[in-house]
């Protein structure tokens, strides 16, 4: 199961990642993030808000999968209830329908099979905490890899859209490793409480530049 | 190369039921945008057809085709791909998965999808999990070196395309030297030659296509064939 669980966290997992900046192309383009601190910071706010939401849903998406995981319904609304910008909406089920893609050809589970009826594709959270669920991971570990990836992503493409040095980059990542663990463990908290107290914490400037960027004509990310 | 793996346990495409998948890569400005264009129109009136661009910054690739109208709109998508190109058409290609299932969603019908990648250097290759069969598209005013350099893209496309022959003289690019070259790194693979300026229809390519979409359905019919002959000694016996 562990090794599973790396698989699920690797950044080279076939899943269409790597043209998603989560936010960090808008915020370059606009300024706000031109070296290695400013992406720090920028990597601490996202983890406390989008990737706080985004691992307490994986959680309860692991939570909620390992009973069963037949109706999503519910957890889709919640998701989108705390998604404003449709453009994020659109990246989260679009990364959902691709990490849906990789999940199902090397584990079967039914309750990721539930999730491909999902109107539009899964959102990402959902089908990363299936994933985690049907290698048998716990809500803890599914909320672990997601705040991880909330962070590991946008500095992925803060190296290549600014030539940043990958050497100060990855410390910044070890540095907020602490964090990251944190983060999970609160969100974690959430797995088996009712779906609409689920953390909803938000981060407008991310909101706005998602739909800038969908805007803007010379852009290399799809988010 | 291929999806036909009838017995492949992780075959990561459906083999049969959905269009061909043409990759079509090679270096930036070799002319794979104009050639893309070049085979919509000789090929959509006996082809149903449609095209994934991998644009690196911008959707001017499918843009051009837009403006050039060789297909109507809804069969263009432009794929985005994070600065990676490569990774794009090879290592993740779920982005132009997606775009592939939703134009055969739309047009279900389709007989070919032809995706073209962003300008990428020479060791660019596309995945067996999204393109069946692919092409990879030389120009002459770039060195006529480049074909005895090789690379995966020169040495393992299914056809090579040394393009813009028309510019040899002037910029003093020996096409045989090319040929010659480019026919030792391939195993005897095919390679043609083409200027869309002297040929606009690029028959060459259209033409290698046509035999391509035959040998698979005759080999499909064969298939189906030795199945209904299983299928009576099965009622026979």
């Amino acid at each position: 199961m562990r090794a599973s669980l790396l698989l699920l966290a690797d950044s080279r997992l076939p899943a269409g990642g790597h043209a998603h900046s989560g936010g960090l192309e808008p915020a370059v383009a606009a300024g706000a993030v031109r070296d290695v601190p400013a992406l720090a910071d920028f990597l601490r706010g996202r983890l406390a808000t989008s990737g706080l939401v985004a691992a307490a849903l994986a959680a309860a998406a692991c939570a909620h999968a390992a009973r069963g995981g037949g109706a999503w319904a519910a957890l889709d609304a919640e998701t989108d209830a705390r998604t404003p910008s449709p453009a994020q909406r659109a990246a989260s089920r679009a990364q959902g329908r691709s990490l849906l893609r990789v999940a199902r050809t090397a584990w079967a589970s039914p309750a990721l099979d539930a999730l491909a009826g999902t109107p539009g594709g899964p959102h990402h959270p959902a089908v990363l905490g299936a994933a985690a669920a049907a290698m048998g991971a716990a809500p803890r570990e599914a909320a672990e890899i997601t705040a991880y990836m909330a962070v590991t992503g946008p500095a992925s493409a803060g190296i290549r859209l600014l030539g940043l040095d990958p050497l100060a980059v990855n410390r910044a990542l070890a540095v907020l490793a602490a964090d990251v663990d944190a983060v999970a463990a609160e969100a974690a908290g959430f797995a088996d409480g009712p779906w609409a107290e689920l953390p909803a914490a938000s981060a407008p400037l991310l909101d706005l530049y998602a739909e800038r960027h969908l805007r803007t004509d010379l852009r290399l990310f799809e988010s | 190369m291929g999806a036909n793996h009838d017995h492949d346990p992780y075959a990561a495409t459906r083999p049969h039921g959905r269009a061909l998948r043409l990759g079509i890569g090679g270096p930036v400005g070799s002319g794979k945008t104009a050639l893309t264009a070049a085979l919509c129109r000789a090929l959509r009136d006996e082809l149903d057809l449609a095209v994934v661009t991998n644009d690196i910054y911008t959707t001017e690739d499918a843009d051009f085709l837009r403006r050039e109208a060789v297909l109507s709109d809804d069969r263009i998508t432009a794929v985005r791909t994070g600065a990676c190109p490569h990774t794009a058409i090879r290592d993740d290609i779920s982005a132009n998965l997606d775009a592939c299932e939703a134009l055969q969603e739309r047009h279900p019908g389709l007989d070919l999808i032809i995706v073209e990648s962003g300008g990428d250097n020479l060791t660019a290759l596309f995945s067996q999990g999204l393109a069946d069969r692919q092409i990879f598209v030389l120009d002459v005013a770039g060195g006529d070196d480049v074909p005895r350099k090789g690379g995966l893209g020169v040495a393992a496309a299914d056809l090579l395309v040394i393009n813009k022959t028309d510019l040899a003289p002037l910029v003093g690019s020996d096409l045989a030297m090319m040929g010659r070259d480019a026919g030792k790194v391939r195993g005897g693979k095919p390679v043609v030659f083409s200027s869309l300026r002297e040929r606009p229809g690029a028959d060459e390519v259209a033409a290698w296509i046509r035999g391509v979409l035959h040998d698979l359905a005759h080999e499909h019919g064969e298939h189906e064939h030795e199945h209904g002959r299983e299928r009576e000694r099965a009622a026979a016996s």
